[in-house]
């Protein structure tokens, strides 16, 4: 029985909960993203539906999933409906390894507030986030026409490039914990009591900016422009296939700004975890700390968003391999270094 | 409605109205016998040493240089119309390095189109009018060599009067679309006129065009519609 | 290397920009020869804004061709009227009284300011940067409230008339006027922080659509894409009209007459711009507005060509009167019709996203150029 409930029951309550969540939040960052935006213009976004513009979500899944049902022509019938999929499905199994906060007790149980702790998480986000970039890929081809291909392949080369500095980038973290498991190297920044931020600042900056560009946002999201030829591999699709792809983009935002948190932030951890006068912030939960923390890195991707132009993809793929590449392989070095000099976690 | 203004009139030469010639009449409260009509601006005579220089050079080709309103004019015939216009921009007098303008007008009754161009010399912050004439049939030398500037004017010229620039790299219409039969901007082509064919083929529809009684310009018979 | 050609194989690739299109201003068709990345040739198909307003010239008497005129530039609609109007007076020996020539000059100024903030917003648009679109535009609709104050129409206004201005300045005009100028001078600030360091926007702009000096002469360009390539020549110092020559302005240049050194004289020209309406809004006189004309308005038979510097560049009207109450011809020599030529070697040999940089930086109106 113990087993049942433990293994089977809580991990289904925990999968629902989370997905629940997540899907609402993407839900509500889309409308979050118009607003914040427009305030930042000036102006107000959204304020029609509902008050505030609060049910507008609502509205644009309604409206999406009635759309009409439009495949090209000589189009790849199935693959141009798995696409989305494929790029949706891995945004959204990341977060079975997140730690959304620590080992609580519930009605006596100890449960921790994440789906499940296996011993190479970062390993298996990286390796999940790639799959993503298959489903780009397919849907650029699916399409059989000449721009969403070239769209599909620049965005895909541009995600590809980025990767590899987030792999590196991430390295020194990885060093100074010791372990991939993600709950682990929260608990590792728990014991060494600060923050890996500020052990390692300069792959935060890396881990970030790679992110950003990842995510084909701002100001790296030029094979996804308007105002760009070719463009991108969205180009044929429309009302829930569309949908689909839009809301991976948001969930794959949602991805990097918690493993930013998780990495470097101290995941669930309050400020100074170990300034003991601070202890009165205890009064928020981890999940809370967690979900404020995560809040910022979204904020900071709309604020990207609504400053900056884009940068054009030649420039984009010159800075990925020929600034951060080195700086990534150099903050690893560094980081190695000071770790045999200083001994395990510091 | 028309008039050549190749030899503008000098308007002093409308004769003062004859009451003023017998012995004036009483004067009466309002305005007396009309005086004569103030003189309006008249072409004076330009000499200027850059004239002086292209009349030495080109001899026959320059026909006239004189001033209209503070503005400067020279009319060239347009035989060695690129040889003249290089020597404007290269010249150490008046180096006229920049086009502003190049166009047509139409003069139907001399069955002539009057080019001209306008260009402006950095150096003596001057502007200057050269005007060429030519047959309606007949083409004009380019200047695209001498300013890249002419190159869509000249297109602008022929696609609106039909002038033919020779030498130019790619003399096609560019405003009008490329099938359209008909040159607007000439006198004969009146201001509501379409291209009946053109409209039928892109547009598959009728253009409706009407015979203007009395308001076209010129009645040609190409442009009745067959439904009248 | 196999031989059979396929998709990837293509060497050149004719891409069509347009005519619809988010990133150019207006109704223009740019047919690009690519190679990969590489811009090879650009062509430029105008036309479909086309409406025959010279040909309209010819038969609306001089007064009211006026109002054609202002749907020509329609961004900037003030210039138009200024440079007509001032066309036939030139012909007709009179000039506008003072008090007109005042109001003349404040419309103008403000207008060009509202034309370089419009340039602005959607150059930063097509570039990225979405927020500058929207301060921007915040700027313009203050001035476009004067406008309407004014004359009762925000965009083609039809402010003057041959010999003068019609309109009477409005209670609380020079008040409003003064506020708005107080203020702007740290709006084009805030642009800047949001732009000039930027290390994207110069990664954009820097290098872009450069264009020498002599080429620039060559190819007809003016106005702030001359002045962008070095070229010191502003047609309100060279060939001063209507009271330019009682204020004080600078005339900004750049040096390497690329997308970033025109961002900058723009930006440079907007304070200028203010500078002048201060000035100007200080010294009103008072005094007629309108000079004695008659009321048919007949000028001598001859021709003129009268050109102002407009926010786009030189904008000439070449008038042929053959004495009657109607042009023989009306030229509009248009500058953004004459800068676009240079699209094509400013171009060549950049990328696909520089076009719609390059498109933005020529500061194109389509009204204009197909009138």
């Amino acid at each position: 029985m113990d087993f049942a409930i433990d293994n089977v029951l809580i991990p289904l309550v925990k999968i629902g909960v989370v997905f629940g969540a997540l899907s609402g939040v993407i839900a509500y960052l889309t409308l979050l993203e118009r607003k914040v935006i427009a305030f930042m213009q000036v102006r107000l976004g959204p304020m029609r539906v509902g008050p505030h513009g609060l049910l507008q979500p609502i509205a644009d899944g309604l409206k999406l999933m009635l759309k009409e049902d439009i495949v090209p022509n000589r189009a790849d019938r199935w693959i141009f409906t798995l696409a989305p999929v494929i790029t949706l499905v891995p945004a959204f199994i990341v977060f079975a390894v997140i730690p959304f906060g620590p080992t609580i007790d519930i009605f006596g149980r100890k449960v921790g507030l994440f789906i499940t702790d296996i011993n190479i998480g970062a390993l298996y986000v990286m390796a999940i986030s790639s799959i993503g970039i298959l489903g780009i890929i397919l849907g650029g081809w699916a399409s059989n026409s000449k721009y969403p291909l070239l769209g599909a392949l620049r965005s895909a080369a541009q995600m590809v490039s980025y990767e590899v500095a987030l792999g590196f980038s991430i390295m020194g973290v990885l060093m100074m914990s010791g372990t991939l498991s993600l709950v682990g190297i929260v608990e590792a920044q728990r014991d060494s009591h600060y923050w890996y931020v500020f052990l390692n600042p300069l792959g935060f900056i890396l881990f970030f900016i790679c992110g950003v560009a990842e995510t084909n946002r701002a100001p790296f999201d030029l094979p996804e422009a308007e105002s760009e030829l070719v463009a991108g591999f969205h180009t044929e699709y429309s009302g829930f296939r569309f949908s689909l792809f839009f809301l991976a983009e948001y969930a794959a935002m949602i991805v990097i700004s918690s493993m930013a948190v998780t990495l470097f932030f101290g995941g669930w951890l309050r400020p100074f975890p170990n300034v003991a006068a601070l202890g009165f912030l205890g009064i928020i939960p981890g999940i809370g700390w967690f979900a404020i923390k995560v809040a910022i890195f979204l904020y900071s991707y709309l604020w990207f968003r609504a400053s900056w132009p884009r940068y054009r993809y030649d420039q984009l793929m010159k800075i990925g391999w020929q600034v951060l590449m080195p700086l990534a392989i150099a903050n690893l070095i560094v980081t190695a270094i000071l770790v045999l000099v200083f001994g395990g976690a510091k | 409605m028309a008039e050549e203004i190749n030899n503008p009139k000098d308007e002093s030469a409308v004769p003062p109205k004859p009451a003023a010639a017998v012995p004036p009449p009483p004067p009466k409260p309002a305005a007396p016998a009309a005086p004569p009509k103030p003189k309006g601006p008249v072409p004076e005579p330009w000499s200027d040493p850059l004239v002086d220089a292209l009349k030495e050079k080109f001899g026959a080709e320059i026909l006239k240089a004189y001033s209209f309103i503070g503005q400067n004019q020279i009319e060239i015939g347009k035989a060695r119309l690129v040889e003249i216009m290089t020597f404007m921009r290269d010249n150490v007098i008046g180096q006229f390095t920049y086009l502003a303008d190049e166009t047509a007008v139409h003069w139907p009754k001399a069955e002539e189109f009057e080019i001209v161009y306008i260009l402006y010399s950095f150096e003596k912050n001057q502007y200057l009018r050269m005007k060429t004439r030519t047959k309606e049939w007949e083409s004009v030398q380019s200047v695209v060599q001498v300013w890249g500037t002419a190159n869509w004017l000249e297109r602008e010229a022929y696609d609106m009067f039909g002038v033919k620039f020779s030498g130019h790299p790619d003399l096609r219409r560019i405003l009008l679309p490329e099938d359209w039969v008909g040159f607007p901007l000439r006198k004969d082509y009146d201001l509501r006129l379409q291209d009946v064919e053109w409209v039928r083929k892109h547009l598959g529809i009728e253009s409706g065009q009407k015979y203007y009684v009395g308001e076209a310009r010129h009645e040609t018979p190409d442009y009745i519609t067959p439904t009248d | 290397m196999s031989t059979k050609e396929t998709l990837f194989d293509a060497s050149e690739l004719t891409v069509s920009m347009g005519p619809q299109h988010p990133s150019t201003h207006g109704v223009l068709q740019v047919k690009l020869k690519l190679d990969g990345e590489r811009v090879i040739d650009a062509e430029c198909v105008i036309g479909y804004l086309h409406r025959g307003v010279e040909k309209l010239g010819e038969h609306q008497t001089y007064g009211q061709f006026v109002p054609t005129l202002d749907r020509m530039d329609y961004i900037a609609a003030v210039s138009n009227c200024l440079g007509y109007c001032e066309a036939i007076e030139k012909m007709l020996g009179i000039t506008a009284p003072p008090r007109a020539q005042y109001i003349r000059v404040i419309m103008t100024e403000l207008n060009r300011i509202t034309s370089h903030l419009l340039w602005l917003g959607t150059h930063a648009l097509d570039i990225g940067a979405m927020t500058v679109f929207l301060y921007a535009f915040r700027e313009r609709e203050e001035i476009l409230k004067i406008f309407e104050n004014y004359c009762g129409a925000r965009l083609t206004t039809h402010m003057f008339r041959i010999g003068g201005t019609q309109y009477e300045i409005y209670e609380g005009f020079e008040d409003q006027v003064r506020t708005f100028i107080k203020g702007f001078p740290q709006k084009v600030d805030e642009y800047e922080t949001l732009l000039t360091q930027n290390r994207i926007w110069i990664g954009r702009t820097r290098g872009v659509g450069a264009i020498t000096a002599k080429a620039a002469i060559d190819i007809g360009l003016t106005g702030p894409a001359l002045r962008g390539s070095g070229v010191n020549w502003d047609i309100r110092k060279a060939k001063p009209y209507a009271i330019y020559s009682e204020f004080d302005f600078d005339i900004p240049t750049g040096s390497m007459g690329d997308t970033y050194d025109r961002y900058m004289v723009r930006m440079e020209e907007m304070r200028q711009s203010a500078r002048i309406v201060g000035q100007a809004v200080e010294k009103i006189p008072t005094g007629p507005l309108m000079a004695k004309l008659s009321k048919i308005i007949k000028p001598p038979v001859g021709d003129i060509y009268h050109s102002i510097e407009s926010p786009k560049g030189e904008l000439g009207y070449y008038i042929v009167s053959d004495g009657s109450t109607m042009a023989y011809r009306a030229r509009v020599r248009p500058p953004s019709f004459v800068n676009l030529q240079a699209l094509k070697q400013m171009v060549a040999g950049h990328m696909v996203a520089d076009v719609v940089a390059v498109i933005g930086t020529l500061d194109i109106v389509l009204g204009e150029i197909d009138r």
